[in-house]
């Protein structure tokens, strides 16, 4: 065993020196430490401090009306009580708290889906509703049990409404809750933002905005709806409790967007087509302004607004009559018989036809080894341009349409407008097909494909063959002709109104461009579409009107019959012809044209011809039908 | 000559001053001033009562005024049936202690107590007893036994578990036995050892703080608290937490600091346990690197002069006692600065005389009134 030194004093002292070096040292630690934190990150760590201390609490912009053309309110917003749920306080223990709260407030199932999908959206951030539009009695018996519910309060929050639920839905569209995707668009829409341009969201704050336009006009004119939301900067707590506002930045709310469109006229309509499933669309041909422009069936936008529930969105989406399929800006239709009008408008200004030259129809055409039907057996005789119009011949249109070829037909039509974009304001329309051979060309890919077969054109005369347009274009179409060839951008707004000072900036524009046509034609033209309606296929419906107005009734096939003979109640329904039907009226100086498909009805005359007299008669002269229900204004 | 009686009052109310030293008292008046004036602003907005944080100093004061009365004679008589009690708590709180928090550390005897508390000064007193119980036929094996009287407690209470305390009783019977001549070629292999393994930590932090790698020997939870001392952000709002907010209050108070009752992140609540482990946040946000060098000054004074003491003091055992007293005080700062501003992992340490808490405040009480006595009794005891 060793043995060591006993300790003496010196010996402990040299000891107490070294710990007096160590702790030297250590404090030499400490305060390199300190200077490192306070002198040489203080500006960072100052920063942090500042940005611990402070958050934005958003101010949402009221968001502008959308405003009929007569000033019905058709989009608003209303301020409800809600009651709101902090996401962060209720972490995990979702259930339990609703179940809780459904002792005293009545709380739906589709509530708690709803509240819990935002819950989800939102990585447990924030504050959300659970149920909106608390009545009296609730609001007193949830104050009396607040105290068991931190983290739970009622708030007013201004909601979107869409008073007259179902109607005109596809052309007012709806808002929701902005989404994961919203926000990159906007992020990059105000990064790629000229300082000069007014829409921009340069000043905006991001987070402050809660929900978006997600189709139809609430989607088109998002940015002049949705204002600039403003924020408080307010002095937070670790937990995130307000200690007190330090500066507001107030928002500036949205303007109000005047629609050129008839809610009156529309409801109208949507009313006339009853079960019936179909596109409407009515133009003021002198200013481009859409006066009605209906999709049937359609869909409550109320039920988007807050986000949808799943049972309701899984049976809009399911059904076989597709709700929510905008019919007259997406859907494509073979135009039928009303595709005549304008054939005769291009046979005479391409000197194919004159009005009074005839031929005569033994009530089919021959083309190679093809004999092409006419819808009347045995024929109608000597027909000429007006008679071919009014008693809609087709072996006449076989004829034309033999005679100009296909390439003479597509660049007549095209500057019309069908088979192209018009460029109304809604998101997602559809182009359709106005054939001719380089559309081929570039459709198909094998060589056999790609070539136009003559006999190919025949069918293009009477509206069938690979003519698909909406009825948009059609109607743009009748409304280009109408107005002598002065083509003018559809639309479906036509002023933007400031909320405060009701002053009102149109935003109509000037025509986009003229048709050289020979008024002499057209007044052909309009003389047969008028005397369809006298004495022709639709004289029925327009018996005794107290105006002149001119049509054409379509029938489109909505498959090849092969030849067999059509026969309406016998078809299933999905597979029955689209009843169509084009007008104008007053013939003398149109104010209004129409084009419309009733899917799957049968004829033109029966089905379509009857809604168009009925919407012009309350247009023109204000006749409202017996057996539609008044017109309400919302409360 | 008769006293006046106004001398007479003077000399009864200085009388109970006598023999205290001077200048260690000052020290600890100021730390005191400094911990009640950042207790002012640490406690706004919450429900601890300035009075007890008052009543709390009052009393720490009171029981360094009584242990300086002790002589440390009996002090030594003491150590072993104190070490003795010490460990037969320890053992009791391992048989039936209370469970909180999943840690078995308290024992209900009418009130609830927390032994390894007592160890703190236990521990000093009984490897200082033991030295100079051999002192002059010191042998090597001498240190083995020291060995396994440090060894029992520090099992003991680190296994409740309680990692920082068993760390803190392990320094305090450290310090004794170093003092006490442990050969330097036994204690510079550790030495070297616990560097190199520090260096590795830094450099390698990344790599073995990936998450599926495990450390041998370490509960995970003090793998994770290590790791998030390294890089705070891995864990933001939870144990980084803390660290970040602290840093941040520090940063943020730059060299002059926010002024008194001005610390946002003081008073908005982002600093943890503030007017407690944290308190140092609060002040070094408020009084700045300004503030900070003069608590600093204060504490290596403190630790100066208690080494000082304990370097004139008359026999091993006072001399022993009396420098790990004091480098307990030193430990405690230490490593409550280290961790409030992140250079440390945060474990439960309170910052000396600043950080509220009866408990702690009369145990230091009671550590500086050992340093009070030996300084007044050093001429009394001889050996």
């Amino acid at each position: 065993m060793v043995s060591f030194k006993k300790p003496d004093l010196d010996s402990f002292q040299e000891r107490i020196h070294i710990a007096t070096l160590f702790v030297t040292f250590c404090f030499f630690l400490l305060i390199t430490r300190l200077v490192w934190l306070q002198l040489v990150s203080h500006g960072k760590y100052a920063l942090l401090a500042e940005s611990n201390r402070f958050a934005l609490v958003p101010a949402p912009a009221n968001r502008g009306l959308l405003i009929d053309r007569n000033g019905i309110v058709i989009g608003r917003n209303y301020s409800a009580l809600t009651l709101d749920v902090n996401a962060e306080e209720v972490k995990g223990n979702v259930d339990q708290l609703i179940n809780d709260l459904s002792e005293i407030i009545d709380i739906s199932p589709r509530d708690r889906r709803n509240f819990k999908r935002s819950l989800e959206d939102s990585r447990n951030m924030g504050t959300f509703p659970l149920r909106s539009m608390l009545n009296e009695t609730e609001t007193a018996r949830f104050m009396a049990n607040r105290y068991r519910f931190p983290g739970v309060e009622i708030r007013a929050r201004n909601f979107r409404e869409y008073p007259y639920n179902e109607l005109a839905s596809h052309l007012i569209g709806y808002i929701g809750r902005v989404s994961q995707k919203d926000k990159e668009r906007m992020q990059a829409e105000i990064e790629g933002a000229k300082a000069d341009d007014p829409d921009a969201l340069q000043a905006s704050f991001l987070p402050g905005i809660q929900y978006v336009g997600k189709i139809g006009l609430e989607q088109s004119y998002e940015t002049v709806l949705r204002g600039v939301p403003g924020y408080d900067q307010v002095e937070i707590t670790a937990g995130g409790k307000p200690v007190r506002t330090l500066s507001s930045s107030p928002s500036v709310p949205g303007k109000n967007v005047v629609l050129s469109v008839d809610i009156k006229l529309q409801y109208l309509v949507e009313q006339l087509y009853g079960n019936f499933r179909g596109a409407f669309v009515a133009i003021d041909p002198e200013t481009g302004d859409v006066l009605a422009f209906v999709s049937k069936p359609n869909f409550n936008p109320n039920d988007f607004v807050e986000g949808i529930d799943s049972v309701t969105w899984k049976e809009l989406n399911d059904s076989p009559q597709k709700p929510l399929y905008n019919r007259p800006l997406k859907g494509i239709y073979p135009p039928g018989s009303t595709y005549k009008p304008f054939m005769a408008l291009a046979a005479l200004e391409n000197k194919k036809r004159t009005p009074s030259q005839t031929i005569s129809d033994p009530g089919y055409f021959d083309f190679g080894n093809h004999t092409f039907r006419d819808d009347k057996k045995g024929g109608h005789g000597i027909v000429d341009m007006q008679k071919s119009i009014v008693e809609s011949c087709d072996t006449y249109y076989y004829m034309l349409a033999r005679d100009m070829g296909v390439n003479m037909i597509a660049d007549f039509m095209k500057p019309l407008g069908f088979g192209q974009i018009t460029g109304i304001d809604l998101q997602g329309e559809a182009r359709g097909v106005l054939p001719s051979t380089e559309w081929k060309k570039n459709t198909f890919k094998k060589p056999e494909q790609q070539k136009w077969y003559e006999g190919e054109t025949i069918s293009l005369g009477i509206g069938q063959g690979y003519n698909a347009f909406t009825i948009l274009q059609l109607a743009h179409a009748m409304a280009n002709v109408a107005n002598n060839g002065i083509v003018m951008k559809p639309h479906l707004v036509k002023a933007i109104e400031d909320p405060f000072t009701r002053n009102r900036v149109l935003t109509t524009p000037k025509e986009s461009y003229r048709i050289d046509l020979n008024a002499d034609n057209i007044e052909v033209i309009k003389k047969a579409m008028l005397e369809v309606n006298n004495s022709g296929t639709s004289a029925a419906a327009f018996k005794g009107t107290g105006y002149q107005v001119g049509g054409k009734t379509g029938t489109a096939q909505v498959f090849s019959l092969n030849s067999k003979e059509y026969k309406h109640g016998a078809t299933a329904e999905f597979l029955r012809d689209h009843a169509l039907y084009i007008a104008f009226a007053p013939v003398e100086k149109p104010t209004i044209v129409i084009a419309m498909v009733v899917e799957n009805a049968g004829f033109g005359a029966q089905y379509a011809a009857p809604i168009a007299r009925k919407a012009l008669d309350f247009y023109i002269e204000g006749k409202w039908p017996k057996e539609i229900p008044e017109w309400k204004r919302a409360p | 000559m008769e006293k006046s009686p106004l001398i007479k009052v003077k000399g009864l109310f200085f009388g109970i001053f006598a023999g205290l030293d001077r200048q260690l008292g000052l020290i600890l008046l100021g730390l005191a001033a400094v911990g009640f004036f950042t207790f002012l602003s640490a406690s706004q907005n919450t429900p601890v009562q300035i009075a007890d944080e008052f009543r709390n100093l009052v009393l720490s004061f009171v029981m360094m005024w009584l242990v300086s009365r002790i002589p440390p004679k009996w002090l030594e008589m003491s150590a072993v049936w104190i070490y003795g009690l010490g460990v037969a708590l320890l053992i009791a709180v391992a048989a039936f202690g209370l469970i909180k928090k999943g840690a078995r550390r308290w024992l209900n005897a009418g009130i609830v107590i927390q032994p390894s508390e007592i160890m703190k000064i236990a521990m000093p007193l009984m490897l200082a007893w033991y030295f100079q119980k051999r002192e002059g036929i010191q042998k090597s094996w001498d240190y083995g036994v020291a060995a396994i009287i440090l060894a029992i407690p520090v099992f003991l209470i680190a296994r409740q578990p309680d990692l920082g305390t068993a760390l803190l009783v392990f320094a305090a019977g450290m310090y004794v036995i170093i003092l006490a001549g442990l050969p330097w070629k036994w204690i510079l292999p550790f030495v070297g050892l616990g560097v190199i393994g520090i260096l590795l930590i830094i450099v390698f932090g990344g790599t073995i703080c990936a998450h599926d790698v495990v450390w041998p020997f370490v509960h995970d939870y003090q793998k994770h608290r290590i790791c998030t001392l390294l890089d705070p952000t891995s864990d933001p709002l939870g144990k980084g937490f803390h660290t970040i907010q602290s840093m941040i209050a520090i940063g943020s108070g730059g060299f002059f600091g926010k002024g008194w009752f001005q610390g946002t992140q003081a008073h908005l609540e982002f600093i943890p346990e503030k007017h407690t482990d944290f308190v140092f946040a609060v002040f070094s946000e408020e009084f700045g690197l300004l503030g900070n060098l003069v608590l600093l000054a204060l504490f290596f004074a403190l630790i100066k002069r208690g080494l000082a003491i304990s370097a004139s003091a008359p026999n091993l055992f006072t001399r022993l006692l009396g420098a790990a007293v004091t480098l307990i005080f030193f430990t405690y700062a230490f490593v409550n600065i280290g961790m409030v501003s992140g250079l440390l992992p945060v474990v439960g340490v309170p910052l000396p005389f600043i950080s509220y808490g009866g408990t702690a405040l009369v145990t230091l009480g009671f550590g500086a009134g050992i340093l009070m006595s030996i300084h007044r009794h050093r001429r009394l005891v001889q050996s």
